[in-house]
């Protein structure tokens, strides 16, 4: 009776682990492809191969980090999990563009926030140079100071043709 | 012998340029002109004296003199002659001294101009350059010396010293390590002279602004003198941008031709504001505006110049071109940071002076539309400057290190892109002074109706990516209106001068070549742009391992690997040479050969592509790996880019515009013109 019980363990046991690889073995679904590899690698960059896009990087420490990607597509991690994994191994510095998290929002705000202020001066600079130009006596109509009498008289002849 | 004859002339030089600022800043202060004839004597030296040691360190290079440390290790038995020369620029130390040299070349040439009108200027030139000089020539004394030999100490260390350290023995290597194997594309042989060029020769227009502010002299004359060298200035940096983009292209091994990267941007920042610079003078000639800006742009310009400089060759931010690290950083940091400062004070101290003489009359005048594009100009300076400093600014906050690459530079730009174009295609309609919203409009519809065809052509087309129509339709309103400005032109020439219309058109450009010539470089970029839409928009991809005979897909286009070799070659390198088909369309097309060198002496690997390359598109394929003898398989990564070579078509045209723009004028009627207008003004 204890035999049999041990056996019925150990088929139970077989059966769980065969279950287990079967499901392993539809989560991994076909092998990844190379392109499907680079997809991923070309959003990494090593922390050695600085500016160069994993996927295109030729040493042989940007080959095993393709190799590791691989191995978790094969796994079923998505493309963030496998960023998030790289992220957490290396730093921040292997994602193609800084989180926009903490001290890194400046980097996304700085350059549009410069150039509206830049707009916004030119604007009022525009503007003032405009109204001293109204309130200046009669100021020569379109002017061209040219010294180069054809370029002045071809100027003139473009102005009125329209 | 060389070396030590080489060492003392650049010491030489370097207390000649010293003395030469100093007497030039004495004498001027003091009003001893015989102070400045000196100083503008010991100007004149430097650049013979720099030939002097850029010849010892020539012959040390092509002698193959190995006890000499730089010699070893930029150079071996295995290299061919004229790339032993192009190792003059190919490590830190010699770039420096090619940089003094190339210096010292175009203050001569300033200071051969008669200076008989602008007197007043020549002291504060020699003071500029000549402080410039001295600076990169005490880089050379006393922390990059080229001519340093090696020596081996008592315990076995390896020294480099000019001259031989106590109980230390000299050291003759048989051979030296070569040229890195990256720099011995002919790309990479003439793209540093050429950046460089661009870079000394914008410290010419600087010289003068400063000399303008000191002098109070604050009229458009500097700008007129210097015209020409900005034009000159911009051509080089222009042309060693483009030189180091095909060079990306052929030795890189990743599909592209510029990847933002931090280096490439540092020389990309000058020409930026360089080029706002030559648009927003043309509004001061004109108008007698924008004084203040433009002297903040020329202070940019050579700001960025040093740090462009500074980032290339302190390794301050490592990357594919910074080839060198050393200690010379801080002094950079350290001169950029005090040059800045001092040319801001000068400029802050002349304010009032530079008030503008007229006002803007119009929100659409050419005058306004200018500014708009300096805006543009600014906005993208600010994302390449942040994008290359963040990482800097985040690792000494937090300690940790970002990586900023292509995708924010892509974003944060492309609608500055965008509306530069959509600029080149208005601007140029415009007019000085008082114009309205009308006229403008008038002007425009023309050509705006025409270049409309282009987004309705390309939809028909079937191209759905509202990027790239929009994109497109720019690329055809430019077109449109460059036309239109020449046919126009050569209207208004026929007319004035009875002339038939191809003579027209052939001389419109002689008669005013900074205008046409601006249109030639308009037309220019528009074509790189198309170029540029076609990879950055269309690029497809694919990778895969095939064994003998078998075959991969990429759009129209069938590869099938037929062979590969592996073996040795005489200069000192391993070379995986595959041989593969290409066919498009069922066709077969040509054969290419994708390989892998890897350098011995270096232990560097260089992937060379093969490239199918038409002006429709090009098909690019890099060997990424191979197996071992055997199984026979290999790996390839292709790439097809459509519409690259219009990337190099445009810089081709880009670079005969600027040829154009920047050419003497020698135009027998023009010289007559100028010739009575002078007359009447010494008559008045």
């Amino acid at each position: 009776m204890r035999k049999v019980g041990i056996l019925l363990l150990g088929l139970g046991f077989a059966a769980v682990t065969l279950a287990a690889m079967a499901g392993r073995a539809a989560a991994q679904g076909p092998a990844p492809s190379d392109d499907e590899v680079n997809a991923v690698a070309k959003q990494l960059y090593c922390p050695v191969c600085e500016n160069i896009p994993l996927d295109v990087c030729p040493t042989q420490a940007c080959a095993q980090w393709r190799e590791t990607i691989r191995l978790k597509l094969a796994d079923g991690w998505s493309e963030q999990q496998i960023k998030d994994y790289f992220v957490e191994q290396y730093g921040a510095r292997v994602l193609a563009t800084p989180p926009a998290e903490g001290l890194n929002w400046l980097v996304y705000v700085l350059p549009p926030v410069a150039f509206l202020a830049g707009a916004f001066l030119l604007f009022r600079a525009l503007r003032s140079w405009r109204h001293a130009a109204a309130a200046a006596p009669s100021a020569p109509a379109a002017p061209t100071s040219s010294d180069d009498p054809y370029v002045r008289r071809l100027e003139d002849e473009l102005r009125r043709g329209g | 012998m060389l070396a030590n004859v080489g060492f003392f002339t650049i010491v030489v030089t370097f207390g000649v340029a010293l003395y030469g600022a100093g007497a030039a800043a004495f004498g001027t202060l003091r009003r001893r002109p015989a102070l400045i004839d000196s100083a503008r004597n010991a100007m004149l030296l430097t650049w013979p004296l720099l030939s002097v040691a850029s010849g010892c360190l020539i012959g040390l290079l092509v002698s193959g003199a190995y006890d000499v440390a730089y010699v070893a290790s930029t150079t071996s038995n295995a290299m061919p002659a004229y790339l032993k020369v192009t190792a003059w620029w190919g490590g830190q130390a010699g770039s420096l001294l090619f940089w003094s040299w190339l210096m010292a070349a175009f203050t001569t040439a300033a200071s051969a101009r008669n200076w008989e009108r602008d007197r007043e200027f020549l002291p504060w030139v020699i003071v500029v350059t000549m402080i410039t000089l001295a600076f990169f020539l005490s880089l050379v004394v006393f922390f990059e010396n080229p001519f340093a030999r090696l020596w081996m100490t008592a315990d076995g260390q390896q020294l480099k010293a000019l001259f031989q350290p106590a109980g230390a023995i000299p050291l003759f290597p048989a051979d030296g390590n070569g040229l890195n194997p990256l720099l011995r594309h002919p790309g990479m042989v003439i793209h540093p002279p050429m950046l460089y060029l661009g870079f000394v020769s914008f410290v010419i227009p600087f010289a003068f602004a400063m000399a303008a502010l000191v002098t109070r002299r604050t009229d458009d004359r500097w700008i007129r003198i210097t015209r020409r060298w900005t034009l000159v200035a911009w051509l080089f940096l222009s042309l060693g941008l483009i030189l180091g983009g095909r060079w990306a292209y052929d030795v890189l091994g990743w599909g592209g031709y510029w990847g933002w990267d931090p280096v490439e941007i540092a020389a990309f920042m000058p020409w930026l504001t360089g080029t706002a610079f030559l648009h927003s003078v043309v509004i001061q000639e004109k108008r007698g505006i924008l004084k203040h800006w433009n002297m903040v742009l020329i202070i940019l310009t050579y700001s960025l110049v040093i740090f462009g400089t500074f980032l290339t060759r302190s390794g301050v931010l490592s990357s594919v071109h910074s080839f060198a690290q050393s200690a010379i950083g801080p002094m950079f940091f350290a001169f950029i940071g005090l040059t800045f400062v001092t040319s801001l004070s000068v400029l802050i101290s002349r304010w009032p002076e530079l008030k503008g003489e007229s006002q803007l009359d119009s929100m659409f005048s050419r005058e306004a539309l200018f500014t708009l594009n300096n805006l543009l100009f600014m906005g993208i300076l600010v994302v390449c400057f942040w994008g290359v400093i963040f990482p800097l600014i985040s690792e000494i906050f937090t300690g940790q290190k970002v990586t900023v690459g292509p995708a924010f530079y892509e974003r944060a730009t492309g609608p500055l892109w965008a509306g530069l174009l959509l600029l080149m295609g208005v601007a140029p309609l415009s007019v000085y002074g008082r114009t309205s919203w009308n006229n403008l409009g008038r002007a425009a519809w023309k050509p705006m109706a025409v270049s409309l065809v282009v987004p309705i052509v390309v939809v028909l087309l079937g191209v759905r990516n509202v990027a790239a129509v929009l994109g497109y339709w720019l690329v055809g309103l430019v077109v449109a209106v460059v036309a239109y400005e020449f046919w126009r032109g050569a209207l208004a020439r026929r007319k004035l001068h009875g002339e038939n219309l191809l003579l027209a058109l052939g001389r419109l450009a002689g008669r005013n070549r900074r205008r046409y010539g601006g249109y030639i470089i308009h037309l220019g970029v528009v074509v790189m742009a198309l170029g540029i839409i076609g990879i950055e928009i269309y690029q497809t991809e694919t990778q895969g391992t095939l064994a003998r005979g078998e075959q991969m897909t990429l759009g129209r286009y069938v590869m099938t690997y037929d062979a590969l070799s592996v073996f040795d070659t005489a200069d000192g390198k391993n070379v995986a040479r595959a041989v593969v088909t290409v066919y498009k369309d069922g066709r077969q097309v040509g054969e290419l050969y994708p390989r892998r060198d890897y350098y011995y002496a270096s232990q560097q690997p260089m992937t060379i592509p093969g490239v199918r390359s038409t002006l429709e598109d090009d098909l690019y394929v890099i060997l990424v790996d191979w197996q071992p003898i055997g199984t026979q398989g290999a790996t390839f990564k292709v790439y097809h880019n459509p519409l690259v070579n219009f990337v190099w078509g445009g810089g081709l045209i880009f670079i005969l515009g600027t040829l154009v723009a920047a050419w003497p004028e020698r135009d027998p009627e023009s010289a007559r013109q100028r010739v009575s207008a002078r007359a009447g003004v010494a008559r008045a």
